[in-house]
């Protein structure tokens, strides 16, 4: 299944770019072994959007969705060549421009996000590859006077029985010409070449060498360099700037308000972010003011118990009563913190405004979303935007906001150079858009023989998606808040979900697995409260609950083979969780010690089924980065708030996991020819609850609420 | 004026004196392999050579280098040839990659130092490098094999 989640994400403006092709020669991949810029005299051909190849036979795939570690510069390629029938080797990869025929339907725009660029992809760029195939072939044929069925396309010729052999370039231009191939067959899984291979990654050696092109790293001739000064209270503003000693400093260029704070434009960073501390501003606070940490909670306990839940469809029975008959009850309150992203690359944005145009170079999830903030910025149209996606350094979601865009433009268009504006670490932290915090209570009863009756999961928490993509809130309230609880597994025949909104004042965002994370916490720790409460092994209650669900079963049987379950070493404890979510099957299984109080978190085994891999290698690495992520924040993830400000402001007060703090992580993939799941972001979630329920099985402590580190275990 | 060595080439800066080298080396020299992470000497993303030993750029002011040689990603080999560099291929490690630099430049300094680092001993000395995308359990393996690949086992061993 589709997750509908995020489906009119910033579908603000009108789509512009009419599918037209540009070139970009932009930052993408400027690695000095793929410098396969076509040479002088050459000329390529667009035979798609996708796939532009020159008369020197140089192959250019532009892809549609940003590469920010997850392997869509590698993973995306890999279906066009398999059907276009040449190596990977082969490829230049640039990043596609805005375009209609970049839309992924399934997020209402051109979005990296949702974990579902495999699922958009999968049909589509290898039609896309055979079509061009087929085009190269017909060229050949036409050319040879040949029929078309006595000439096969391989390793970058097409050939005919005769043994006459073109090169794709040599027929590029002519096959462009051609109509595109209707109902093109696709390969079966049994003859794929590539697709499903751990091959290396296209971005690899750039990565290794510097050359790699991140926003951080954009230069264009006569550029300055920014730094803003943001509203140290969420939510407020300038009302009187002194910039006369900042203007006073060496290489300051102009000090000047903008939409989203004081903007400081100097020749160099460092001048610019000295100045930044000679400003003398005074702030309006705004409505946050106030706003700490014991309050938003107070919000969401009170609108717990007074805001009537609305009932998802995904509901079955009638669990009101089903508890009220129940022989045996259980109830408990999971609460999930605020969350910074924290990107390794801060936030930044480089634009140049001219009169009639507007260029961006940014690392962006949301190639139509930055194109409508930075047009709004500059007062121009959308269609004059050009938005240059560099590589992203991390995204995790921070990089669907658009936050950071509209202050380059601004001061871009004040000065009339270009602009790269850059955030510092603490303006990155403390001017996130949050992950909100989430209250979710469950409730669940037991009959006289053990058998699980009714299961309840009433979560009160901000919506993102609110203030994201209203429509999409006006049809279906429960966006980005129930995604794993919408496709709750368990066989329960009464299953009541229910939600209850309440904002806490400051604007909140999508991170890496958004709402999977606390719904799994909640549902994966409290099914271990319900198999201690009967007197239950933990995996066998899950895998009677999932009987029917053989890919289920299937990924708990083989954790529970890999771990050992019941039979950890002397002084260790395991702790399981599981879910469903992004059309993959995830098992976890974290294994721990807690001496004098101290948490040790020795080894995590996941198992996965995300069906069809495309590349097995990015896939494992996907998981392990999940993985890092999710014990990062279970362990110490936690935004507080105080006076409207986030009290952490970089790495040393948000704590985030180290390399001599690693536990060993095995993973295990499931081969399948499902159709693919999505991998980015499904590792994510499991991690807290395994951690917790190990934590239980260790001490008998249930923490019901994150981080970890805010609990003595002693 | 400060004069510096950059990966063998000897640079006269015109920066202010605090400029960190960080700065002096993304803006005045624009060499951008070298990134900003923290400001703080934080989370390693900055690292660079000091006359041969891994230091945090971000923190280390133009005019505390007269005359000192430094050694930034693009001078740590040419063609990608270093070690460290053919194993971080090998294995594909960065992801995102934004953090790769100063996790690269931080494991050769710690192989000049220690050429068979153990375990623990990897995992103490990149300590100081974040990876938001978790490639620590590849860091860790890379920098074994690229043990292996600048100091091959004997038969025997």
């Amino acid at each position: 299944m589709r997750d509908p989640t995020r489906r009119d994400f910033f579908r603000r403006t009108a789509l512009a770019g009419g599918g037209l092709v540009l070139a970009m020669a932009l930052p993408a991949l400027a690695g000095r072994a793929r410098s396969g810029k076509s040479a002088a005299g050459t000329s390529a051909a667009a035979l798609n959007a996708w796939l532009k190849i020159g008369t020197d036979d140089s192959i250019t795939v532009l892809v549609d969705r940003s590469e920010m570690g997850q392997g869509v510069y590698t993973a995306l390629p890999m279906l066009l060549a398999e059907e276009l029938e040449i190596d990977l080797a082969r490829i230049e990869v640039v990043a596609a421009p805005v375009g209609d025929a970049y839309i992924n339907p399934a997020n209402g725009g051109q979005v990296t996000g949702t974990s579902n660029s495999i699922q958009d992809a999968w049909d589509k760029l290898r039609t896309a590859g055979a079509q061009a195939r087929l085009m190269l072939i017909a060229a050949a044929a036409k050319r040879w006077r040949v029929d078309p069925g006595e000439c096969r396309a391989m390793g970058g010729r097409v050939t005919n029985a005769r043994g006459d052999s073109l090169r794709y370039g040599d027929l590029a231009e002519a096959a462009a010409k051609l109509p595109v191939p209707k109902d093109v067959k696709l390969k079966a899984a049994a003859d794929f070449r590539l697709i499903g291979k751990p091959l290396a990654r296209i971005d690899t050696p750039a990565k290794v060498d510097g050359t790699a092109q991140f926003g951080l790293d954009v230069q264009l001739p006569g550029m300055a360099y920014a730094v803003i000064a943001l509203s140290p209270t969420l939510g407020g503003k300038a009302i009187a700037v002194d910039s006369a000693a900042a203007e006073a400093l060496p290489g300051v260029r102009r000090v000047l308000s903008t939409s989203s704070g004081v903007v400081v434009v100097a020749d160099h960073f460092w001048q610019a972010s000295k100045a930044r501390n000679a400003l003398k501003i005074t702030w309006d606070p705004g409505p946050n003011a106030r706003l700490d940490n014991a309050g938003w909670r107070a919000l969401l306990d009170h609108a717990a118990a007074t805001v009537p839940g609305l009932k998802a469809k995904m509901s079955r029975g009638d669990t009101g009563s089903a508890l009220k008959r129940a022989e045996k009850t259980l109830s408990a309150v999971y609460e999930l913190p605020l969350l910074a992203h924290a990107c390794m690359e801060p936030m930044n944005c480089t634009a140049d405004v001219r009169a009639d145009r507007c260029d961006i170079y940014v690392g962006t999830q949301v190639q139509q979303g930055s194109q409508a903030a930075a047009a709004e910025a500059a007062g121009l149209k959308a269609e004059q935007v050009n938005v240059h996606t560099t590589l992203l350094g991390g995204g995790f979601g921070r990089r669907l906001e658009v936050d950071f865009i509209p202050a380059a433009v601004e001061a871009s268009k004040a000065l009339g150079i270009p602009v790269k504006l850059v955030w510092t670490r603490e303006d990155d932290i403390t001017h996130d858009l949050f992950r909100p915090p989430a209250r979710e209570e469950v409730s669940a009863g037991f009959d006289a023989h053990g058998k699980l009756l009714a299961f309840g999961l009433h979560i009160t928490s901000p919506s993102i998606t609110a203030r994201a993509s209203p429509p999409t809130v006006a049809t279906d309230p429960f966006d980005s808040v129930i995604e794993y609880a919408q496709n709750f597994p368990y066989a329960v025949p009464n299953y009541l979900l229910s939600f209850s909104r309440q904002e806490i004042g400051i604007d909140v965002g999508y991170l890496r697995s958004v709402s999977h994370a606390p719904n799994c916490f909640a549902i994966e720790c409290f099914l271990d409260e319900l198999a201690a409460a009967v007197s239950r092994d933990p995996l066998e209650l899950r895998l009677d609950l999932l009987a029917d669900k053989p890919r289920h079963i299937a990924v708990l049987k083989e954790t529970a083979r890999l771990v050992g379950w019941g039979r950890p070493p002397p002084g260790r404890f395991q702790g399981l969780a599981f879910m469903e979510g992004y059309t993959s099957h995830i098992a976890q299984v974290a294994e721990i010690s807690v001496v004098r109080g101290a948490l040790k978190v020795h080894k995590i085994t996941c198992v996965i089924d995300c069906g069809q891999m495309v590349n097995p290698r990015i896939v494992e690495s996907q998981i392990e980065s999940g993985i890092v992520y999710g014990l990062s924040a279970a362990l110490w993830g936690d935004i507080t708030l105080r006076e409207g400000r986030a009290r952490e402001t970089n790495f040393n007060t948000y704590r985030v996991l180290r390399s001599n703090e690693m536990p060993e992580i095995a993973v295990h993939l499931i081969p399948s020819e499902a159709a693919p799941g999505g991998i980015g972001e499904v590792a994510v979630p499991p991690v807290a609850p395994a951690v917790c329920n190990a934590i239980f099985a260790a001490t008998a402590k249930r923490l019901r609420r994150l981080p970890i580190a805010a609990h003595s275990l002693a | 004026m400060t004069r510096i060595t950059v990966n063998d080439k000897t640079i006269d800066v015109d920066a202010a004196p605090d400029t960190p080298l960080l700065w002096v080396l993304r803006d005045h020299l624009a060499m951008t392999g070298t990134k900003f992470g923290c400001g703080m000497a934080l989370c390693g993303a900055c690292t660079v050579h000091l006359e041969g030993a891994a230091v945090r750029s971000c923190v280390l002011p133009l005019e505390a280098l007269e005359g000192k040689r430094i050694t930034t990603i693009e001078g740590l080999s040419q063609d990608r040839s270093h070690a460290v560099q053919r194993a971080w291929m090998e294995l594909d490690v960065p992801q995102c990659g934004y953090c790769q630099s100063g996790q690269i430049m931080s494991a050769a300094a710690l192989l000049e130092s220690n050429p068979r680092p153990s375990d623990a001993e990897i995992d103490a000395a990149m300590a100081g490098n974040i990876c938001r995308c978790g490639t620590y359990p590849r860091i860790r393996k890379a920098i074994h094999r690229a043990a292996d690949l600048k100091t091959p086992r004997n038969a025997s061993s």
